[in-house]
């Protein structure tokens, strides 16, 4: 499995994302991290030309369901709707409903473990 | 029996005794406000005077905003510390296709000088002592500040305002970078010598080690890093041709205290001894007060968990005894909801009082450095001092600490360390409570009932219309020759604090003003590592 590990919008804090990233990469799978500040088509760009099965955003910064929604929207503009979208970071349980509707195969609170984190992505 | 480990990887004994505590305890550990302040920069401590208690402050519009500082105040709090939203922090303006969803969310929005004017309305900025948590656009930021200033009829020498500053921190942890490491570098200069030269009691940097522990780095580390990074810009402002002297008594620092209340005082004691040598020994300081490591000791959200966020309540009030066990000027703690949102009212309000209760009845502030002479913390501070010098001669190895930034080395390192210490959180061996020990039946509880920060999409449309007047009612003329000498500054080599106090006085906008200087140093490219 390949995972696409993004930062979209404008929010700086990356220790998640980079824990998780190496998480995963410890479990075996392929993991691209796009780094800080990639735009919603930027990250679209990289899944489709990196080719991979899963993108996980990580956004702590409150702006996650605009972020989220540009970056399924694109995805699926570009007939890419078989990359599965997967969001973590402080997201509040009220937000997960309207996340689940855009699409998003799951999310990942603050406080979920890691190790379920890295099972969710073997599972899929 | 279990063995305990520090952050910093220094094993525990279980008992401590003199055979432990090594060294000349007159030259090592001395006195209170003296050389080399091991023990405190003040004689007396907190009984001459208490720490400023300064939360991190702002969301939506500079109103709102204005309106929370005046409420803070009114409860006794007596300092800001202002908090941005992202596109300020950035330079993009709020009406920028990329700040879309983030205008006023993590802190308040500001466009132009017309923004600073409304937040610190009926705030007297000659009495009052204001942080600027601005890095990259800290330039910009502070000109407004100080032209806010000059518009109250504050005296210059009465203006006291610490801009964060600290750009180094940002490419490492935070993120908040514009341009490359080498113009970065320059504009954080420019304002430190700008600020020295006009605004004597400003204090034009805050080098952090703060978020690079929040990022996932060690105590050690984290002290390493911030005198570093403090290194650097001290070697910068005299390759400027500034006398050490000139500067030095006003540079601050940021570091966080939420580890083992033990560890934390020895990293702060050992932080105090190093830099008073590194700037009296290395770079020739005379002036005693280059020599004191002044800093705020803020919380650290990251120790801070979602599950049963009350008990992060508990977790603040043993911070803050670090932090006055540990001699800080000046304290800050999270909030408890802050896993969750943007801070409650009612949060900040308890995280003020958290730290109040610790200044007046908790004793810990009744006299100077109470742990010293302990078998454990004497020990302790050497044993930490030397795991300072070892990480910062590891940054040296790393082609010291611009280089280990602009390659990515120093960022590959956190992140290896945060990676370490989820593992050591996940195994059990750090333990935290409610998360992976004493968690109740049936896992902690689903996210409680907290007042949850209302994101209004109004704050963004009003911050826009404002905007939009702005741009409509200020002097087209002035605002573009004043962004056009910006430009042509920004070539040359010369302080360009004057052509920006000049653009933001003809009301040209942050992001106006950031892509004057972009057209000339373009942009940092991350190096990704992990």
């Amino acid at each position: 499995m390949k995972v696409l590990i993004a930062k979209p919008g404008l929010d700086g804090h990356d220790r998640g994302a980079k824990v998780v990233a190496q998480a995963l990469r410890d479990a075996g799978m392929e993991v691209v991290y796009s780094g800080l500040k990639r735009t919603p088509d930027e990250i679209v760009e990289t899944a489709l030309q990196e080719d991979v099965d899963v993108i996980g955003l990580s956004v702590l910064s409150g702006a996650h369901l605009p972020l989220t929604r540009r970056v399924i929207d694109g995805l699926r503009a570009r007939g890419a709707d078989s990359i599965a979208v997967v969001v973590g970071g402080i997201i509040p349980a009220r937000d997960v409903p309207e996340l689940k509707a855009l699409g998003v195969r799951e999310v990942f609170a603050v406080g979920t473990p890691l190790a379920d984190i890295v099972k969710a992505f073997k599972d899929r | 029996m279990k063995e305990i480990r520090l952050h910093a990887g220094i094993p525990v004994k279980p008992v401590y005794g003199p055979e432990d505590v090594t060294g000349d305890a007159e030259r090592e550990i001395g006195r209170p406000g003296e050389y080399p302040f091991t023990r405190g920069i003040h004689r007396h401590m907190y009984r001459d005077r208490l720490w400023t208690m300064r939360q991190y402050v702002g969301f939506g519009t500079p109103g709102e905003t204005n309106a929370r500082f005046k409420y803070l105040m009114a409860h006794g709090q007596d300092a800001l510390n202002v908090a941005f939203d992202l596109p300020t922090q950035l330079g993009l303006d709020s009406d920028d296709p990329r700040a879309e969803g983030e205008v006023g969310r993590v802190g308040m929005a500001v466009d132009s000088l017309a923004d600073m004017e409304e937040a610190f309305a009926g705030i007297p900025l000659d009495r009052v002592s204001v942080s600027l948590t601005i890095n990259g656009m800290a330039a910009p930021i502070t000109a407004m500040y100080y032209a806010v200033a000059e518009k109250q009829g504050a005296a210059r020498e009465r203006v006291v305002t610490t801009p964060q500053n600290d750009i180094l921190k940002e490419f490492v942890a935070r993120g908040t970078w514009i341009y490359p490491v080498a113009p970065s570098m320059r504009l954080v200069g420019d304002l430190i010598e700008f600020s020295t030269q006009r605004y004597p009691r400003s204090n034009p940097v805050s080098v952090c080690g703060y978020h690079i522990r929040e990022a996932g780095c060690t105590t050690a580390q984290e002290m390493a890093y911030g005198l570093a990074i403090a290194a650097a810009y001290v070697e910068m402002m005299m390759g400027r041709g500034l006398a050490v002297d000139d500067f030095a008594p006003r540079i601050s620092f940021n570091f966080t205290a939420w580890g083992k209340i033990f560890e934390e005082v020895a990293k702060f004691r050992a932080g105090r001894r190093l830099y008073a040598r590194m700037m009296r020994e290395r770079f020739g300081a005379e002036n005693p007060r280059s020599w004191m490591l002044r800093t705020l000791i803020g919380g650290g959200g990251s120790s801070f968990v979602a599950q049963e966020p009350e008990n992060n309540i508990v977790r603040g009030a043993y911070i803050a005894l670090a932090g006055a066990l540990a001699g800080g000027q000046t304290m800050a703690l999270p909030t408890y909801d802050e896993a969750y949102t943007i801070p409650s009212a009612k949060a900040q309000l308890i995280a003020l009082r958290t730290m109040q209760i610790c200044a007046e009845e908790s004793g810990a502030a009744d006299t100077a450095d109470p742990l010293a002479g302990s078998y454990y913390v004497e020990a302790l501070t050497n044993e930490m001092e030397g795991k300072i010098v070892e990480e910062m001669a590891q940054v040296e190895r790393m082609g010291g600490i611009v280089d280990a930034v602009k390659t990515g080395a120093l960022q590959a390192e956190v992140a290896r360390q945060a990676y370490l210490f989820e593992q050591r959180l996940n195994s059990g061996e750090i333990p935290k409570v409610g998360v992976n020990c004493h968690v109740a039946d049936g896992g902690a509880a689903d996210e409680p009932e907290l007042e949850l920060y209302g994101f209004d999409p109004a704050v963004a449309e009003a911050q826009v219309s404002r905007l939009a007047r702005v741009r409509r009612d200020r002097d087209h003329a002035a605002t573009r020759a004043a962004l056009r000498r910006l430009t042509d500054e920004a070539r040359g080599t010369g302080n360009l604090m004057e052509p920006i106090m000049d653009a933001v006085t003809a009301y040209a906008t942050l992001g106006e003003m950031c892509r004057a200087m972009k057209d000339v140093f373009g942009e940092h490219k991350e190096p990704v590592r992990f």
